[in-house]
């Protein structure tokens, strides 16, 4: 390198925060080229799994008890689909967060550069909207495959799948950067996320559960998920009732995002 | 405003420009009344700072002194608690964007990916500038042969060893050609032939009119590279200037280490050697009388009737003065 004395004279360029959100996206984006081809071989295996054994296996014998209008593949499909934007958005909101902050760093690089708290936050919440929309993609194109969508207007249960994900994304974000230790992960996993998956209306009415449990579920972001995602594939959704759902899951996209700035805030601006 | 081309060597294509005066006189780091609160605990506490252009300066204290609290506040990560603090003549919590895309920064603790290559490494981080993919893939060959690394370039990170791993660092903090490089202890935990080698490229960069702020509680660290640096100790200043003002207010031309038997206590010795140097330290294992004239003091000791196991006539340096001003030594 030449001889340099001139530094401050040189033109500075300074990203906006377009371009700031970008580059944190970016990294993301980066890192996924090593890893990218398992996670398409599972998004595509795991609805092909479930949708056999559950939608045509187990599902034969519902449809002989007649208790459902339709086939029970399509009172399935729709409701996985939402649940595993869920797990996805789980899934990429624990670990991956919590190694930026404590084993990786990765965070903390970003912060000595333009970067900013908040732009680091929300590079790596769309690269989460990425992650759960392209999984939720390959999960609509299997349901189709199995003859499970019943009207055009399913392609809106790809945008729906993706908001009932980041409404868990978001404030797993939150939780994920106020833990010390990834114990509380193994907790979150298996009192909140396995249970909603089974008691949300996923794999059976929520009538069906004791009068006490139903208001529980229905106060969960993934019940008002798999609703939404059931009737746009179905194609019977209302206005009204899909504004709900909607208005219900981005109060705690809001909320969560609102949260885990405050912890990254808390995180990420007082210890080294 | 057009730039020489001599000038632009190590610039990088600009969309937004800002230009700083060159007649700008400020310090290119300015606080007052700086001060850094976690809860009851004040880890800065009040210290007045200027850090001119192309100076080097550096903060030398034990751990715990709050060196890295300061740094993360010159480094626009961490909000001050009170105070008022200017890096290249703007605010941090406006501008903090703006100045961190004119530093750079070697973190105490390493923050590099180690599953991604050497080269990768610096890609990706030179992207977070806004810098082109053109710009950054350029200035990366320079970097890694700066601090020659050309040939693990294709490497993973992971199995390079803690020289090359702060020498990697030091060249990502360099990829944006900072005004000012934030060095947070740059050589703890390195061997003596690491911690040289990160010297001279330090030097180098000291050399070209880089500024350099640097946090070590390693004297020797502090005496090779910094033209100024200040005494921390509990958050709070205790004494500023060049490493040979500080030796010459606050310690002796020389110092005699006296080593007695293992067993012995030292504490009676210093009883006996008492009147013939102003200054005496009883350490653990040694005596250290603070003298002008080592050898002359050495016979007087002799000539006391004193008979220690090992005698050692040293220049004082700035681990002399720590002891003076804060009656601890810098490393356990």
């Amino acid at each position: 390198m030449q001889p340099d004395t001139t530094a401050v004279l040189r033109q500075r360029h300074v990203p906006g925060s377009l371009d700031r959100v970008g580059a944190s996206f970016g990294f993301w984006a980066f890192q996924y080229r090593r890893t990218w081809r398992g996670t398409v071989v599972s998004s595509v295996l795991t609805p092909v799994l479930f949708l056999a054994a559950m939608g045509i296996g187990l599902g034969t014998l519902v449809d002989d008890g007649g208790r459902l209008d339709g086939a029970y593949l399509l009172f399935l499909a729709p409701g996985l689909l939402a649940a595993t934007a869920m797990q996805t958005a789980g899934f990429e909101s624990m670990y991956p967060v919590m190694g930026a902050i404590k084993w990786v760093r990765t965070y903390h690089a970003m912060l000595a550069t333009p970067l900013g708290v908040s732009d680091i936050l929300l590079g790596h919440l769309l690269w989460v909207v990425f992650r759960v929309t392209s999984s939720a993609a390959i999960y609509l194109a299997v349901i189709a495959l199995f003859g499970a969508v019943a009207s055009p207007m399913a392609l809106l249960a790809l945008p729906a799948a993706t908001l009932c994900g980041m409404a868990y994304a978001a404030p797993i974000f939150a939780f994920s950067s106020g833990y010390e230790k990834p114990s509380g992960f193994a907790a979150l996993e298996r009192f909140v996320i396995v249970p909603m998956f089974l008691f949300s209306g996923t794999f059976f009415p929520v009538s069906q559960l004791p009068d006490v449990l139903q208001p529980v579920a229905y106060a969960t972001p993934l019940w008002h998920g798999v609703e939404l995602c059931r009737a746009l594939v179905a194609g019977t959704q209302t206005l009204a009732d899909a504004l709900l759902h909607i208005g219900y899951l981005s109060l705690w996209i809001v909320a969560g995002v609102t949260a885990a700035m405050f912890f990254f805030r808390r995180r990420l601006e007082s210890t080294g | 405003m057009s730039v020489p081309e001599s000038r632009r060597q190590l610039s990088v294509p600009v969309a937004t420009v800002e230009v700083v005066d060159d007649s700008l006189d400020a310090a290119f780091i300015h606080a007052r009344g700086l001060t850094k609160r976690f809860g009851e605990f004040t880890a800065v506490d009040g210290i007045d700072v200027d850090v001119a252009r192309g100076e080097a300066f550096g903060f030398l204290g034990p751990n715990g002194a709050g060196k890295s609290s300061t740094m993360r506040m010159i480094g626009c990560v961490s909000p001050p608690t009170e105070g008022t603090l200017r890096i290249l003549g703007m605010d941090p919590g406006a501008d903090g964007p703006a100045i961190r895309a004119r530093l750079g920064v070697v973190p105490q603790q390493d923050t590099l990916d180690t599953e991604l290559s050497v080269r990768e490494n610096l890609l990706i981080y030179g992207r977070y500038f806004g810098m082109s993919r053109a710009a950054v893939r350029a200035k990366t060959d320079e970097l890694l042969d700066f601090v020659q690394l050309t040939d693990r370039a294709k490497d993973k990170v992971e199995p390079l060893s803690g020289g090359m791993k702060r020498r990697l660092t030091i060249a990502r903090s360099l990829i944006n050609d900072p005004d000012i490089l934030l060095l947070d202890e740059p050589t703890t935990g390195l061997d003596p032939q690491a911690r040289h080698s990160l010297w001279d490229r330090l030097f180098r960069l000291k050399q070209r009119g880089v500024t350099l702020v640097l946090t070590t509680h390693y004297m020797d660290e502090a005496e090779q590279l910094c033209d100024r640096l200040v005494v921390m100790d509990k958050g709070r200043f205790a004494a500023e200037g060049s490493p040979r003002e500080l030796i010459a207010t606050y310690s002796t031309r020389e110092v005699l280490e006296l080593r007695f038997g293992p067993d012995e206590d030292n504490n009676v010795y210093a009883d006996k050697v008492e009147g013939l140097v102003d200054r005496v330290e009883v350490l653990p294992d040694r005596l250290l009388l603070y003298t002008d004239d080592g050898d002359g003091t050495t016979a007087a000791v002799y000539q006391r009737g004193l008979l220690p196991v090992s005698t050692l006539v040293r220049r004082s340096t700035l681990e002399d003065v720590f002891l003076r001003l804060t009656g601890r030594t810098l490393v356990d």
